[in-house]
């Protein structure tokens, strides 16, 4: 165990300490400062969201969005705005990359009886009530692509806070269509889809 | 599980009479609205196309009769995409014209993003064709500035990662009912005689056409 946290931490210090070397005048990203809130592997911890597989323009647009204040949700504004304010594109894009190759778990924490319905709704939305589809943007396994987030294991309480926010007119980014599609989502559908989307691997 | 049905059949009863009392001539104009805003959510607000986890292709200024068609051809499975079933098998046939008649005059500059290293060759083959395997011109049929006619769609501003996903994949999505034969059986020799390097010249020349 000791030769574990050792080796692990002793990974942490190389990678850290070899940005300001690769990059120039570049400050260190300390990836730590990230996994206090995150969980020592990134996988998420309480209400800080896993970052482990996140996709990496995802990462970093958002954290150029919580220091341009457009991401704007209670949590944001209470520890990520004040943890980025000092963060510069550099290392913004490093922890992305960072992040975005670590392996990420699923959470598994929805409701179970609720996957078979969440994967119907996930896929083909529900036309006669105009929900798109989630597929055509984050991916037929929730994947994600370029700034578009992998949703897969995301934990079932992140997922229906996020869907739940944006139906009270939070942002994530300036004109994202988030808004817009979640607030068309009823409690029983977010239920559905935060329940569902926990257990993809 | 009986209890569940009851539940689930009373509130459709309600919202039945609700709809029904509403009239049909007052809500008509919201709900195409509302259809619109739902198209747009995936197709750009200006129907100018958008890349998400896969390319959604522009509608803006696209041929009302291939709109039709292709929605058409989603309810039936001639042409084979999940998505787009789901959209289309809901919408009434005036709905359908009328969302095409929507799109089709909206002119939104093109998302662009192609090289431009390509759209030389690109053009080339667009105006001349390939003889050496038989590549009738693009130009032929979609006309000399990629706009289309009746049921040719226009492929001026279309997403180039789009346009190389169609070509690349014509005989698994298009014509996929055999007994009902369709216009897309005219592109099957062609998307079949493209290397992948022309079809990504072809793309990125039409993709920058206003």
């Amino acid at each position: 165990m000791i030769k574990f946290v050792i080796s692990k931490t002793a990974v942490l210090a190389l990678i850290v300490s070899a940005v300001p070397a690769l990059a120039g005048n570049m400050e260190p990203a300390s990836v730590r400062n990230c996994t206090w809130c995150h969980g020592a592997s990134a996988q998420g911890y309480a209400p800080a969201p896993r970052l482990a597989g996140q996709r990496a323009q995802y990462t970093e647009n958002q954290l150029l969005s919580f220091r341009a204040h457009t991401r704007d949700n209670p949590f944001s504004k209470q520890y990520m705005w004040g943890a980025v304010a000092n963060l510069n594109p550099n290392s913004a894009r490093y922890l992305a990359v960072y992040f975005s190759k670590q392996i990420p778990k699923s959470a598994d924490d929805g409701n179970k009886d609720r996957v078979a319905t969440g994967k119907t709704l996930y896929q083909d939305g529900n036309p006669e009530a105009n929900t798109v589809s989630c597929a055509v943007c984050h991916g037929p396994n929730a994947e994600g692509t370029r700034d578009i987030p992998r949703l897969a294991g995301l934990s079932y309480y992140y997922l229906k806070r996020k869907l739940a926010q944006w139906g009270e007119g939070y942002h994530a980014a300036a004109k994202a269509p988030m808004p817009r599609i979640a607030s068309k989502l009823s409690a029983n559908e977010i239920e559905t889809l935060a329940s569902y989307l926990s257990f993809v691997k | 599980m009986k209890v569940i049905n009851m539940r689930s059949v009373l509130p459709a009863a309600i919202l039945a009479i609700v709809f029904g009392a509403a009239g049909r001539a007052e809500s008509a104009g919201s709900s195409l609205q509302a259809k619109i805003e739902y198209c747009t959510t995936c197709h750009g607000v200006s129907g100018q196309g958008y890349h998400a986890f896969y390319p959604i292709p522009r509608l803006a200024g696209q041929q009302t009769q291939y709109i039709e068609n292709q929605l058409l051809a989603y309810i039936e499975h001639r042409r084979e995409n999940r998505y787009m079933y789901s959209v289309a098998h809901v919408l009434s046939p005036a709905t359908r014209t009328a969302l095409a008649n929507h799109f089709s005059k909206l002119n939104p500059k093109p998302l662009g993003g192609a090289s431009k290293q390509l759209v030389a060759t690109g053009k080339k083959i667009y105006e001349d064709g390939i003889p050496e395997t038989n590549v009738p011109a693009c130009m032929a049929c979609h006309g000399a500035e990629a706009k289309g006619q009746d049921a040719i769609p226009r492929l001026a501003g279309q997403l180039n990662d789009y346009i190389i996903n169609k070509l690349v994949n014509w005989n698994k999505e298009r014509g996929q009912v055999p007994s009902k034969p369709d216009i897309s059986a005219i592109m099957l020799p062609t998307s079949h005689n493209l290397t992948k390097a022309q079809v990504a010249a072809v793309a990125a020349y039409v993709g920058h056409l206003q």
